[in-house]
């Protein structure tokens, strides 16, 4: 059961995606476009999402971590580290870069794909290769001496 | 550049659905919903058995447009105006940046926010800074 379940909370991750705006580039643009503020074009729905998605958040991740357990599994997963290391800036400065440039974060992207947007499929596959060669570079033992590996989860 | 009407309720509803399946998910499998993360993990190497998950997960997320132009016989605007040359750039950077950085706007802006992390924090600031700047570079420098 936990699978079809996954997949359900996929798809209402991506209907708030969609009915928040979010799906729609042009709209994350001109959030991020604060140069746009004194022309009156700065669209400020995106902290809406924003505050929405944590209140939910906050209050629900409250109640559940109370829990012994989560439905499906033996124990919660939750990031440990509270270290400010040079890749938790390093990484969120380039992701940001790509961010502001195609106006595209990793789940707007891969629900973009269901508009059936040709511009979205270059971005998906583009975005996984990015991805595939970060854990690639992660895990080069050279690398591995120095720092760990993060876990894909680990936030 | 194209203007879009600020929509504070329906961004809020929305955003408030995203909330949802971030704690429908902690509650089923324990884990947060950090769409790079579990976009990363659909290709190898393969270090646990969330595979069938992560791939049911990202099919729902296409899936969500299907079901709204089922129902609603229609689609709201999406519009792309970046060339396939900034489409794949920053599609590259995205990933990248993303799983260097352990996170994105969901696992980091959303769960890591809600769970007072402060390394989501850093991380929150320093995307939204780093896009801002680099829409204010592509539009406003002249």
């Amino acid at each position: 059961m936990a699978i079809p379940f996954q997949f359900l909370i996929g798809l209402i991750f991506g209907l708030g995606l969609i009915v928040s705006g979010m799906s729609n580039p042009a709209k994350v643009l001109n959030f991020l476009d604060v140069g746009g503020i004194p022309a009156g074009t700065w669209d400020a729905s995106l902290a809406f999402v924003m505050a929405g998605a944590v209140a939910v958040t906050f209050t629900g991740f409250k109640r559940v971590l109370k829990l012994a357990r989560p439905y499906f599994a033996e124990r919660f997963y939750l990031p440990t580290r509270s270290d400010i290391d040079p890749r938790i800036i390093a990484g969120p400065a380039i992701f940001g870069v790509g961010w502001g440039l195609a106006g595209f974060c990793p789940g707007p992207a891969l629900t973009a794909l269901g508009f059936g947007s040709v511009s979205a499929v270059i971005f998906v596959a583009s975005m996984s290769a990015g991805m595939v060669l970060a854990r690639f570079i992660a895990h080069l033992p050279s690398l591995t001496r120095f720092v760990t590996p993060a876990d894909p989860l680990d936030t | 550049m194209v203007s879009t009407s600020f929509t504070p309720i329906a961004s809020l509803v929305g955003g408030a659905l995203i909330g949802l399946a971030a704690v429908l998910l902690m509650w089923a499998t324990g884990r947060i919903a950090g769409v790079s993360g579990i976009a990363a993990g659909l290709f190898p190497p393969y270090e646990d058995r969330q595979f069938p998950g992560r791939v049911a997960f990202v099919a729902g997320l296409v899936a969500a447009p299907l079901l709204v132009r089922f129902v609603t016989g229609s689609l709201p605007a999406q519009t792309i105006e970046a060339s396939p040359a900034i489409l794949i750039v920053g599609g590259l950077l995205t990933g990248f940046g993303s799983v260097w950085g352990s996170g994105c706007t969901s696992g980091h802006g959303v769960c890591g926010l809600s769970r007072l992390s402060a390394r989501s924090l850093v991380a929150t600031i320093t995307f939204m800074a780093a896009g801002m700047a680099t829409v204010l570079v592509m539009r406003h420098w002249n």
